[in-house]
Protein backbone atom coordinates (compact mmCIF):
# COMPACT_ATOMS: atom_id res chain seq x y z
CA UNK A 1 0.00 0.00 0.00
CA UNK A 2 2.84 2.21 0.69
CA UNK A 3 4.53 1.43 -2.37
CA UNK A 4 0.94 2.53 -4.29
CA UNK A 5 1.01 6.17 -2.26
CA UNK A 6 4.58 6.63 -3.10
CA UNK A 7 4.23 6.43 -6.62
CA UNK A 8 1.85 9.31 -6.99
CA UNK A 9 4.43 11.91 -5.92
CA UNK A 10 6.75 11.70 -8.30
CA UNK A 11 9.90 13.74 -7.00
CA UNK A 12 11.46 15.77 -10.46
CA UNK A 13 14.80 13.48 -10.99
CA UNK A 14 18.35 15.14 -11.20
CA UNK A 15 18.98 14.54 -14.45
CA UNK A 16 22.56 16.15 -14.71
CA UNK A 17 25.20 16.06 -17.88
CA UNK A 18 26.90 13.30 -15.87
CA UNK A 19 23.94 10.97 -15.52
CA UNK A 20 22.87 11.39 -19.16
CA UNK A 21 26.36 10.59 -20.05
CA UNK A 22 26.39 7.46 -18.35
CA UNK A 23 23.14 6.46 -19.40
CA UNK A 24 24.15 7.04 -22.90
CA UNK A 25 26.99 4.65 -22.53
CA UNK A 26 26.16 2.39 -19.99
CA UNK A 27 23.12 1.10 -21.22
CA UNK A 28 24.18 0.72 -24.58
CA UNK A 29 27.98 -1.08 -23.71
CA UNK A 30 27.54 -1.91 -20.53
CA UNK A 31 25.97 -5.83 -21.28
CA UNK A 32 28.30 -6.41 -23.88
CA UNK A 33 31.29 -5.14 -22.43
CA UNK A 34 30.29 -7.22 -19.15
CA UNK A 35 29.76 -10.48 -21.54
CA UNK A 36 33.04 -10.13 -23.03
CA UNK A 37 34.81 -9.91 -19.87
CA UNK A 38 32.58 -13.14 -18.28
CA UNK A 39 33.94 -14.79 -21.93
CA UNK A 40 37.72 -13.77 -21.08
CA UNK A 41 37.89 -15.22 -17.98
CA UNK A 42 36.10 -18.13 -18.64
CA UNK A 43 38.19 -18.79 -21.59
CA UNK A 44 41.47 -18.54 -19.09
CA UNK A 45 39.86 -20.75 -16.89
CA UNK A 46 38.85 -23.50 -19.00
CA UNK A 47 40.76 -25.67 -21.26
CA UNK A 48 38.13 -25.81 -23.89
CA UNK A 49 40.17 -24.83 -26.83
CA UNK A 50 36.87 -24.04 -29.37
CA UNK A 51 36.46 -21.67 -26.97
CA UNK A 52 39.47 -18.61 -27.26
CA UNK A 53 38.96 -15.43 -25.43
CA UNK A 54 38.03 -12.78 -27.36
CA UNK A 55 41.20 -11.40 -27.57
CA UNK A 56 42.55 -13.75 -29.11
CA UNK A 57 39.75 -13.45 -30.91
CA UNK A 58 40.92 -9.66 -31.94
CA UNK A 59 44.16 -10.33 -32.40
CA UNK A 60 43.26 -13.41 -35.16
CA UNK A 61 40.47 -11.02 -36.23
CA UNK A 62 43.78 -8.53 -37.69
CA UNK A 63 46.01 -11.42 -38.41
CA UNK A 64 43.63 -12.87 -40.99
CA UNK A 65 41.50 -10.11 -42.68
CA UNK A 66 43.86 -6.85 -42.57
CA UNK A 67 45.84 -6.94 -45.90
CA UNK A 68 45.60 -9.25 -48.68
CA UNK A 69 42.67 -11.56 -47.60
CA UNK A 70 40.64 -8.31 -47.42
CA UNK A 71 41.32 -7.68 -50.93
CA UNK A 72 41.17 -11.57 -52.07
CA UNK A 73 38.05 -13.35 -49.96
CA UNK A 74 35.85 -10.04 -48.37
CA UNK A 75 35.42 -7.92 -51.02
CA UNK A 76 34.62 -10.27 -54.04
CA UNK A 77 32.43 -11.71 -51.67
CA UNK A 78 30.56 -8.45 -50.91
CA UNK A 79 30.58 -7.66 -54.27
CA UNK A 80 28.71 -10.50 -55.34
CA UNK A 81 26.23 -9.40 -52.34
CA UNK A 82 25.64 -6.35 -53.29
CA UNK A 83 24.76 -7.51 -57.20
CA UNK A 84 22.74 -9.97 -55.99
CA UNK A 85 20.69 -7.40 -53.58
CA UNK A 86 20.32 -5.23 -56.40
CA UNK A 87 19.30 -7.42 -59.17
CA UNK A 88 16.77 -8.95 -56.80
CA UNK A 89 15.40 -5.24 -55.44
CA UNK A 90 15.32 -4.74 -59.55
CA UNK A 91 13.73 -7.82 -60.20
CA UNK A 92 11.32 -8.01 -57.48
CA UNK A 93 10.54 -4.63 -57.37
CA UNK A 94 9.93 -4.44 -61.59
CA UNK A 95 8.10 -8.08 -61.34
CA UNK A 96 5.98 -7.71 -58.67
CA UNK A 97 4.45 -4.23 -59.86
CA UNK A 98 3.69 -5.51 -62.75
CA UNK A 99 2.29 -8.88 -61.18
CA UNK A 100 0.34 -7.11 -59.02
CA UNK A 101 -1.37 -4.08 -61.52
CA UNK A 102 -3.10 -7.04 -63.22
CA UNK A 103 -5.36 -9.36 -61.46
CA UNK A 104 -5.83 -11.93 -64.05
CA UNK A 105 -1.41 -12.12 -63.98
CA UNK A 106 -1.90 -12.20 -60.21
CA UNK A 107 -4.10 -15.32 -59.86
CA UNK A 108 -2.49 -16.93 -62.78
CA UNK A 109 1.13 -16.74 -61.11
CA UNK A 110 0.08 -17.07 -57.49
CA UNK A 111 0.55 -20.15 -56.69
CA UNK A 112 3.29 -20.87 -58.55
CA UNK A 113 4.87 -18.21 -56.57
CA UNK A 114 3.62 -19.35 -53.42
CA UNK A 115 5.35 -22.48 -54.42
CA UNK A 116 8.44 -21.18 -54.78
CA UNK A 117 8.67 -19.22 -52.10
CA UNK A 118 8.22 -22.06 -49.77
CA UNK A 119 11.34 -23.67 -51.24
CA UNK A 120 13.98 -23.23 -48.71
CA UNK A 121 16.80 -21.15 -50.39
CA UNK A 122 19.75 -23.25 -49.81
CA UNK A 123 18.53 -25.83 -51.50
CA UNK A 124 18.52 -24.12 -55.13
CA UNK A 125 22.10 -24.16 -54.53
CA UNK A 126 23.02 -27.48 -56.60
CA UNK A 127 20.25 -26.78 -59.31
CA UNK A 128 21.76 -23.73 -60.29
CA UNK A 129 24.82 -24.96 -59.75
CA UNK A 130 24.09 -27.89 -62.27
CA UNK A 131 22.39 -25.22 -65.14
CA UNK A 132 25.37 -23.13 -64.80
CA UNK A 133 28.51 -24.81 -63.48
CA UNK A 134 30.63 -23.10 -60.69
CA UNK A 135 30.77 -19.57 -61.79
CA UNK A 136 30.95 -16.09 -59.81
CA UNK A 137 27.47 -15.87 -61.96
CA UNK A 138 26.06 -18.90 -60.23
CA UNK A 139 26.52 -17.16 -56.78
CA UNK A 140 25.03 -13.86 -57.63
CA UNK A 141 22.24 -15.79 -59.69
CA UNK A 142 21.97 -18.38 -56.56
CA UNK A 143 21.64 -15.01 -54.22
CA UNK A 144 18.76 -13.77 -56.68
CA UNK A 145 16.64 -17.11 -56.85
CA UNK A 146 16.65 -17.02 -52.96
CA UNK A 147 16.18 -13.16 -52.37
CA UNK A 148 13.82 -12.60 -55.13
CA UNK A 149 10.85 -13.68 -53.75
CA UNK A 150 9.76 -12.07 -50.25
CA UNK A 151 10.70 -8.69 -52.34
CA UNK A 152 8.21 -9.70 -55.50
CA UNK A 153 5.36 -11.14 -53.13
CA UNK A 154 5.57 -8.25 -50.89
CA UNK A 155 5.55 -5.96 -53.91
CA UNK A 156 2.42 -8.11 -55.79
CA UNK A 157 1.02 -7.53 -51.98
CA UNK A 158 1.68 -3.99 -51.56
CA UNK A 159 0.29 -2.98 -55.25
CA UNK A 160 -2.61 -4.26 -54.61
CA UNK A 161 -3.22 -2.80 -51.30
CA UNK A 162 -3.29 0.64 -52.82
CA UNK A 163 -5.81 2.76 -51.09
CA UNK A 164 -8.74 2.89 -53.74
CA UNK A 165 -9.89 6.58 -52.68
CA UNK A 166 -6.67 7.73 -53.87
CA UNK A 167 -6.35 5.79 -57.18
CA UNK A 168 -10.02 6.47 -58.16
CA UNK A 169 -8.87 10.30 -57.88
CA UNK A 170 -6.11 9.76 -60.04
CA UNK A 171 -8.36 8.26 -62.43
CA UNK A 172 -10.68 11.17 -62.54
CA UNK A 173 -7.47 13.30 -62.66
CA UNK A 174 -6.45 11.34 -66.10
CA UNK A 175 -3.08 11.00 -64.75
CA UNK A 176 -0.68 9.24 -67.25
CA UNK A 177 0.24 5.22 -66.70
CA UNK A 178 3.36 6.24 -65.71
CA UNK A 179 2.87 9.19 -63.43
CA UNK A 180 0.57 6.98 -61.84
CA UNK A 181 2.69 4.49 -61.24
CA UNK A 182 5.42 6.82 -59.97
CA UNK A 183 3.55 8.51 -57.99
CA UNK A 184 0.41 6.31 -56.80
CA UNK A 185 1.39 2.82 -56.99
CA UNK A 186 5.30 2.66 -55.60
CA UNK A 187 5.11 5.28 -53.03
CA UNK A 188 2.09 3.11 -51.99
CA UNK A 189 3.34 -0.07 -52.15
CA UNK A 190 6.67 1.21 -50.54
CA UNK A 191 6.21 0.61 -46.85
CA UNK A 192 5.68 -3.53 -48.07
CA UNK A 193 8.10 -3.32 -50.29
CA UNK A 194 10.69 -2.40 -47.93
CA UNK A 195 9.69 -5.10 -45.20
CA UNK A 196 10.20 -7.05 -47.98
CA UNK A 197 13.75 -6.13 -49.16
CA UNK A 198 14.43 -6.34 -45.56
CA UNK A 199 13.64 -10.14 -45.40
CA UNK A 200 15.32 -10.00 -48.45
CA UNK A 201 18.46 -9.08 -47.31
CA UNK A 202 18.73 -11.66 -44.09
CA UNK A 203 18.54 -14.47 -47.15
CA UNK A 204 20.99 -13.11 -49.71
CA UNK A 205 23.74 -12.77 -46.81
CA UNK A 206 22.66 -16.31 -45.51
CA UNK A 207 22.83 -17.40 -49.54
CA UNK A 208 26.31 -15.70 -49.98
CA UNK A 209 27.77 -17.86 -47.05
CA UNK A 210 26.38 -20.78 -48.54
CA UNK A 211 27.27 -21.19 -51.48
CA UNK A 212 31.06 -20.45 -50.90
CA UNK A 213 30.80 -23.06 -48.48
CA UNK A 214 29.69 -25.41 -50.93
CA UNK A 215 31.40 -24.17 -54.27
CA UNK A 216 34.04 -22.41 -54.21
CA UNK A 217 37.82 -21.47 -53.27
CA UNK A 218 37.54 -17.82 -52.37
CA UNK A 219 35.21 -15.71 -50.14
CA UNK A 220 34.02 -15.41 -46.78
CA UNK A 221 32.72 -18.74 -46.45
CA UNK A 222 35.07 -20.89 -48.15
CA UNK A 223 37.60 -19.05 -45.70
CA UNK A 224 35.44 -19.93 -42.36
CA UNK A 225 34.74 -23.71 -43.40
CA UNK A 226 38.61 -24.19 -44.32
CA UNK A 227 39.78 -22.38 -40.76
CA UNK A 228 37.26 -25.03 -39.28
CA UNK A 229 38.74 -28.22 -41.04
CA UNK A 230 42.42 -27.00 -39.97
CA UNK A 231 41.14 -26.12 -36.64
CA UNK A 232 42.40 -22.83 -36.91
CA UNK A 233 39.72 -21.85 -34.43
CA UNK A 234 40.79 -18.38 -33.59
CA UNK A 235 40.84 -17.57 -37.26
CA UNK A 236 37.38 -19.50 -37.64
CA UNK A 237 35.70 -17.54 -34.54
CA UNK A 238 37.19 -13.88 -36.22
CA UNK A 239 35.76 -15.24 -39.57
CA UNK A 240 32.13 -15.80 -37.80
CA UNK A 241 32.94 -12.15 -35.73
CA UNK A 242 33.38 -10.21 -39.80
CA UNK A 243 29.87 -12.73 -41.27
CA UNK A 244 28.22 -10.67 -37.67
CA UNK A 245 30.15 -7.12 -38.63
CA UNK A 246 28.94 -7.09 -42.05
CA UNK A 247 25.36 -8.33 -41.28
CA UNK A 248 25.22 -5.40 -38.56
CA UNK A 249 26.31 -2.83 -41.10
CA UNK A 250 23.87 -4.43 -43.84
CA UNK A 251 21.16 -4.04 -41.40
CA UNK A 252 22.31 -0.97 -40.46
CA UNK A 253 22.20 0.90 -44.03
CA UNK A 254 19.03 -0.47 -44.42
CA UNK A 255 17.84 1.34 -41.49
CA UNK A 256 19.20 4.36 -42.63
CA UNK A 257 17.15 3.39 -46.40
CA UNK A 258 14.31 2.70 -44.83
CA UNK A 259 13.86 6.12 -42.72
CA UNK A 260 14.70 7.91 -45.76
CA UNK A 261 12.41 6.46 -48.09
CA UNK A 262 9.43 5.77 -45.42
CA UNK A 263 10.15 9.45 -43.84
CA UNK A 264 6.38 10.65 -45.06
CA UNK A 265 5.19 6.92 -43.61
CA UNK A 266 6.39 7.34 -40.32
CA UNK A 267 5.23 10.40 -40.30
CA UNK A 268 1.60 9.51 -41.02
CA UNK A 269 1.87 6.82 -38.56
CA UNK A 270 2.97 9.14 -35.61
CA UNK A 271 0.24 11.50 -36.51
CA UNK A 272 -2.40 9.14 -36.67
CA UNK A 273 -1.17 7.68 -33.23
CA UNK A 274 -1.17 11.02 -31.79
CA UNK B 1 -17.98 -0.14 -46.33
CA UNK B 2 -16.31 -3.35 -45.71
CA UNK B 3 -19.24 -3.73 -43.27
CA UNK B 4 -21.40 -3.25 -45.89
CA UNK B 5 -20.21 -5.83 -48.19
CA UNK B 6 -21.99 -9.21 -48.19
CA UNK B 7 -19.49 -12.19 -48.64
CA UNK B 8 -19.66 -13.07 -52.86
CA UNK B 9 -19.62 -16.61 -53.51
CA UNK B 10 -16.33 -17.68 -54.22
CA UNK B 11 -16.14 -17.75 -58.31
CA UNK B 12 -14.12 -20.72 -59.63
CA UNK B 13 -11.93 -17.94 -61.57
CA UNK B 14 -9.47 -17.77 -59.42
CA UNK B 15 -8.40 -21.36 -59.02
CA UNK B 16 -8.91 -22.10 -62.63
CA UNK B 17 -6.62 -19.58 -63.54
CA UNK B 18 -4.29 -20.72 -61.03
CA UNK B 19 -4.07 -24.05 -62.39
CA UNK B 20 -3.69 -23.17 -65.53
CA UNK B 21 -0.54 -21.57 -64.32
CA UNK B 22 0.97 -24.27 -62.57
CA UNK B 23 0.08 -26.53 -65.71
CA UNK B 24 1.57 -23.79 -67.57
CA UNK B 25 4.89 -23.83 -66.27
CA UNK B 26 4.88 -27.75 -66.14
CA UNK B 27 4.55 -27.83 -69.81
CA UNK B 28 7.31 -24.67 -70.13
CA UNK B 29 9.24 -26.95 -67.92
CA UNK B 30 8.86 -30.08 -70.53
CA UNK B 31 8.89 -28.12 -73.38
CA UNK B 32 12.66 -26.70 -72.56
CA UNK B 33 14.52 -29.74 -72.51
CA UNK B 34 12.74 -31.57 -75.37
CA UNK B 35 13.27 -28.12 -77.67
CA UNK B 36 16.83 -28.86 -76.42
CA UNK B 37 16.95 -25.44 -74.99
CA UNK B 38 18.88 -26.63 -72.02
CA UNK B 39 20.71 -30.34 -71.61
CA UNK B 40 18.65 -32.75 -70.30
CA UNK B 41 21.06 -33.66 -67.89
CA UNK B 42 20.79 -30.35 -66.62
CA UNK B 43 17.42 -29.96 -66.66
CA UNK B 44 15.60 -33.18 -66.35
CA UNK B 45 12.00 -33.56 -68.63
CA UNK B 46 9.35 -32.74 -65.82
CA UNK B 47 7.72 -36.18 -66.42
CA UNK B 48 10.91 -38.23 -65.33
CA UNK B 49 11.02 -35.95 -62.39
CA UNK B 50 6.87 -36.80 -60.98
CA UNK B 51 7.59 -40.21 -62.04
CA UNK B 52 10.54 -39.88 -59.42
CA UNK B 53 8.48 -38.24 -56.71
CA UNK B 54 5.97 -40.89 -56.78
CA UNK B 55 8.75 -43.91 -56.39
CA UNK B 56 9.84 -41.68 -53.30
CA UNK B 57 6.68 -41.56 -52.05
CA UNK B 58 6.52 -45.16 -52.15
CA UNK B 59 9.80 -45.73 -50.39
CA UNK B 60 10.16 -46.28 -46.48
CA UNK B 61 13.72 -44.74 -46.71
CA UNK B 62 12.66 -41.62 -48.07
CA UNK B 63 9.80 -40.90 -45.24
CA UNK B 64 12.91 -41.62 -42.68
CA UNK B 65 14.97 -39.02 -44.26
CA UNK B 66 11.94 -36.86 -44.07
CA UNK B 67 11.45 -37.81 -40.36
CA UNK B 68 15.04 -36.99 -39.93
CA UNK B 69 14.18 -33.64 -41.49
CA UNK B 70 11.35 -32.53 -39.39
CA UNK B 71 12.29 -33.93 -36.39
CA UNK B 72 15.42 -31.67 -36.13
CA UNK B 73 12.45 -28.85 -37.13
CA UNK B 74 10.41 -30.18 -34.54
CA UNK B 75 12.84 -29.73 -31.75
CA UNK B 76 14.55 -26.83 -32.70
CA UNK B 77 11.19 -24.92 -32.97
CA UNK B 78 10.39 -25.82 -29.83
CA UNK B 79 13.25 -24.98 -28.40
CA UNK B 80 13.69 -21.96 -29.77
CA UNK B 81 9.95 -21.01 -29.37
CA UNK B 82 10.32 -21.93 -25.54
CA UNK B 83 13.41 -20.18 -24.59
CA UNK B 84 11.90 -16.65 -26.76
CA UNK B 85 8.91 -16.49 -24.87
CA UNK B 86 10.27 -16.96 -21.49
CA UNK B 87 13.31 -14.29 -22.58
CA UNK B 88 11.05 -12.05 -24.65
CA UNK B 89 8.76 -12.05 -21.63
CA UNK B 90 11.05 -11.47 -18.81
CA UNK B 91 13.22 -8.71 -21.15
CA UNK B 92 10.15 -6.98 -22.47
CA UNK B 93 8.26 -6.43 -18.82
CA UNK B 94 11.16 -5.37 -17.63
CA UNK B 95 12.54 -1.89 -19.41
CA UNK B 96 15.86 -1.43 -17.45
CA UNK B 97 16.00 -5.40 -19.31
CA UNK B 98 14.73 -4.09 -22.20
CA UNK B 99 17.33 -1.09 -22.70
CA UNK B 100 20.22 -2.68 -21.62
CA UNK B 101 19.67 -5.70 -23.76
CA UNK B 102 19.24 -3.49 -26.84
CA UNK B 103 22.53 -3.28 -28.47
CA UNK B 104 23.45 -6.89 -27.42
CA UNK B 105 20.14 -8.13 -29.46
CA UNK B 106 20.62 -5.73 -32.77
CA UNK B 107 24.12 -7.46 -32.93
CA UNK B 108 23.51 -10.72 -32.56
CA UNK B 109 19.99 -10.78 -34.36
CA UNK B 110 21.77 -9.99 -37.97
CA UNK B 111 24.66 -12.13 -37.83
CA UNK B 112 23.43 -15.07 -40.34
CA UNK B 113 23.25 -18.04 -38.55
CA UNK B 114 24.93 -20.25 -40.90
CA UNK B 115 27.93 -18.60 -40.31
CA UNK B 116 27.65 -20.47 -36.87
CA UNK B 117 27.75 -23.68 -38.88
CA UNK B 118 31.56 -24.55 -38.82
CA UNK B 119 31.35 -23.82 -34.83
CA UNK B 120 28.80 -26.26 -34.56
CA UNK B 121 30.38 -29.06 -36.11
CA UNK B 122 33.19 -28.48 -34.07
CA UNK B 123 31.18 -28.63 -30.95
CA UNK B 124 29.17 -31.94 -32.15
CA UNK B 125 30.57 -33.27 -35.16
CA UNK B 126 28.10 -34.50 -37.82
CA UNK B 127 24.93 -35.14 -35.83
CA UNK B 128 21.90 -33.52 -35.22
CA UNK B 129 22.94 -31.23 -32.31
CA UNK B 130 25.20 -29.54 -34.98
CA UNK B 131 21.93 -28.81 -36.84
CA UNK B 132 19.97 -28.04 -33.84
CA UNK B 133 22.36 -25.19 -32.60
CA UNK B 134 21.72 -23.32 -36.36
CA UNK B 135 18.08 -23.85 -35.91
CA UNK B 136 17.77 -22.77 -32.83
CA UNK B 137 19.89 -19.59 -33.21
CA UNK B 138 18.41 -18.68 -36.00
CA UNK B 139 14.26 -18.75 -35.11
CA UNK B 140 15.13 -17.70 -31.44
CA UNK B 141 15.61 -14.20 -32.56
CA UNK B 142 12.23 -14.36 -34.68
CA UNK B 143 10.06 -15.10 -31.63
CA UNK B 144 12.00 -13.00 -29.09
CA UNK B 145 11.89 -10.07 -31.17
CA UNK B 146 8.43 -10.24 -31.77
CA UNK B 147 7.92 -11.17 -28.29
CA UNK B 148 9.16 -8.21 -26.97
CA UNK B 149 7.40 -5.98 -29.02
CA UNK B 150 4.50 -7.32 -28.01
CA UNK B 151 4.63 -7.27 -24.83
CA UNK B 152 5.69 -4.07 -24.33
CA UNK B 153 2.41 -3.30 -26.49
CA UNK B 154 -0.04 -3.71 -23.96
CA UNK B 155 -2.18 -0.42 -24.19
CA UNK B 156 -1.45 2.16 -21.76
CA UNK B 157 -5.09 2.49 -20.40
CA UNK B 158 -5.70 -1.17 -19.77
CA UNK B 159 -3.00 -1.60 -17.79
CA UNK B 160 -4.08 1.06 -15.61
CA UNK B 161 -7.10 -0.04 -15.42
CA UNK B 162 -5.95 -3.54 -14.45
CA UNK B 163 -4.14 -2.04 -11.88
CA UNK B 164 -6.18 0.06 -10.40
CA UNK B 165 -9.04 -3.22 -10.40
CA UNK B 166 -6.10 -4.85 -8.09
CA UNK B 167 -5.25 -7.36 -10.44
CA UNK B 168 -2.10 -9.94 -9.14
CA UNK B 169 1.27 -10.01 -11.32
CA UNK B 170 -0.50 -13.71 -12.37
CA UNK B 171 -3.68 -12.58 -13.59
CA UNK B 172 -2.01 -9.60 -15.14
CA UNK B 173 -0.19 -11.37 -17.28
CA UNK B 174 -2.92 -13.96 -18.06
CA UNK B 175 -5.76 -11.41 -19.24
CA UNK B 176 -3.78 -8.53 -20.26
CA UNK B 177 0.00 -8.94 -21.27
CA UNK B 178 -1.03 -12.87 -23.04
CA UNK B 179 -3.80 -11.48 -25.19
CA UNK B 180 -1.87 -8.01 -26.25
CA UNK B 181 1.30 -10.12 -27.19
CA UNK B 182 -0.46 -13.33 -28.70
CA UNK B 183 -0.72 -12.04 -32.27
CA UNK B 184 2.60 -10.85 -32.13
CA UNK B 185 3.87 -14.26 -31.09
CA UNK B 186 2.00 -16.16 -33.63
CA UNK B 187 3.76 -13.89 -36.13
CA UNK B 188 7.04 -14.62 -34.59
CA UNK B 189 6.20 -18.78 -34.79
CA UNK B 190 4.80 -18.12 -38.20
CA UNK B 191 8.22 -17.23 -39.63
CA UNK B 192 10.33 -19.16 -37.60
CA UNK B 193 9.08 -22.53 -38.81
CA UNK B 194 9.63 -21.05 -42.06
CA UNK B 195 13.23 -19.91 -40.54
CA UNK B 196 13.96 -23.67 -38.84
CA UNK B 197 12.37 -25.49 -42.05
CA UNK B 198 15.41 -24.00 -44.39
CA UNK B 199 17.74 -24.22 -41.80
CA UNK B 200 17.20 -27.72 -40.95
CA UNK B 201 17.37 -28.94 -44.80
CA UNK B 202 21.00 -26.28 -45.46
CA UNK B 203 22.29 -27.70 -42.08
CA UNK B 204 21.98 -30.99 -43.80
CA UNK B 205 23.33 -30.02 -46.53
CA UNK B 206 26.48 -28.20 -45.16
CA UNK B 207 26.79 -30.39 -42.24
CA UNK B 208 25.89 -33.78 -43.61
CA UNK B 209 23.53 -35.26 -40.99
CA UNK B 210 21.26 -37.70 -42.28
CA UNK B 211 18.24 -35.84 -43.97
CA UNK B 212 16.15 -34.52 -47.13
CA UNK B 213 19.52 -32.09 -47.04
CA UNK B 214 21.95 -34.32 -47.28
CA UNK B 215 20.28 -36.71 -50.00
CA UNK B 216 20.05 -33.48 -52.10
CA UNK B 217 23.52 -33.27 -51.74
CA UNK B 218 24.39 -36.53 -52.65
CA UNK B 219 22.32 -36.52 -55.49
CA UNK B 220 23.92 -33.86 -56.94
CA UNK B 221 27.57 -35.27 -56.29
CA UNK B 222 26.26 -38.39 -57.80
CA UNK B 223 24.84 -36.45 -60.85
CA UNK B 224 21.55 -37.30 -60.41
CA UNK B 225 19.50 -34.32 -61.90
CA UNK B 226 16.21 -36.41 -61.83
CA UNK B 227 16.41 -37.25 -58.20
CA UNK B 228 17.52 -33.72 -57.14
CA UNK B 229 14.90 -31.91 -58.77
CA UNK B 230 12.33 -34.34 -57.09
CA UNK B 231 13.53 -33.63 -53.74
CA UNK B 232 13.87 -29.65 -54.34
CA UNK B 233 10.07 -30.35 -55.35
CA UNK B 234 9.57 -32.13 -52.28
CA UNK B 235 11.13 -29.45 -49.79
CA UNK B 236 8.99 -26.43 -51.77
CA UNK B 237 5.98 -28.83 -50.73
CA UNK B 238 7.23 -29.05 -47.37
CA UNK B 239 7.79 -25.87 -47.12
CA UNK B 240 3.79 -24.88 -48.45
CA UNK B 241 2.57 -27.28 -45.85
CA UNK B 242 4.40 -25.86 -42.77
CA UNK B 243 3.12 -22.17 -44.36
CA UNK B 244 -0.23 -23.57 -44.30
CA UNK B 245 -0.69 -24.82 -41.24
CA UNK B 246 1.22 -22.25 -39.20
CA UNK B 247 -1.66 -19.82 -40.49
CA UNK B 248 -4.16 -22.15 -40.28
CA UNK B 249 -3.06 -22.38 -36.22
CA UNK B 250 -2.58 -18.62 -36.27
CA UNK B 251 -6.25 -18.09 -37.65
CA UNK B 252 -7.67 -20.15 -35.02
CA UNK B 253 -5.91 -19.14 -32.18
CA UNK B 254 -6.62 -15.44 -32.96
CA UNK B 255 -9.81 -15.94 -34.25
CA UNK B 256 -11.34 -13.40 -31.49
CA UNK B 257 -8.62 -10.63 -32.81
CA UNK B 258 -9.29 -7.94 -34.45
CA UNK B 259 -6.89 -8.61 -37.66
CA UNK B 260 -8.71 -12.03 -38.63
CA UNK B 261 -12.60 -10.79 -37.50
CA UNK B 262 -11.43 -7.43 -40.05
CA UNK B 263 -10.56 -10.13 -42.72
CA UNK B 264 -13.48 -12.67 -42.15
CA UNK B 265 -15.60 -10.11 -42.91
CA UNK B 266 -14.87 -8.94 -46.35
Amino acid sequence: MTAQTGRIAVRPRGRGVGRRVAEGFLYPLGLPFLLLVVWGMASTASENRFFPGPLTIFEAFGDTWVGPAFVDDVLPSLYRLALGITASIVIGIAAGTLIGLFQWLRELLEPLLEFFRAIPPPVLIPVVMLLLGITDTMKVVVIVSGAVWPILLNTIDGVRATDSVMSETADSFRITWWERLWFLVLPAASPRIMAGVRQGLSVALILMVISEMFASSAGLGYRIAYFQRNYLIAEMWSGILLLGLVGVLLAATFGVVERRVLRWYHGIREVNRA
Amino acid sequence: MHVLSVRRPRSLRKPLLGAVGLVGFLVVWQLVPTLGLVNSQYLPYVTDVLVRLSEEFGDLAFWRRLGFTMTSWAIGLSVATFAAVVLGTVVGLVPFLRRATHTMVEFLRPIPSVALIPLAVLLFGIQMQAALVIIIYASFWQVFVQVIYGVADVDAVARDTARSFGLTRRERLAYLVLPTALPYLMTGVRLAAAVALILAVTSEMVIGNPGLGRMIELSRSAGDAVGLYALVVVTGLLGLLVNLVFRFVERRSLSWHQSVRGEEVR
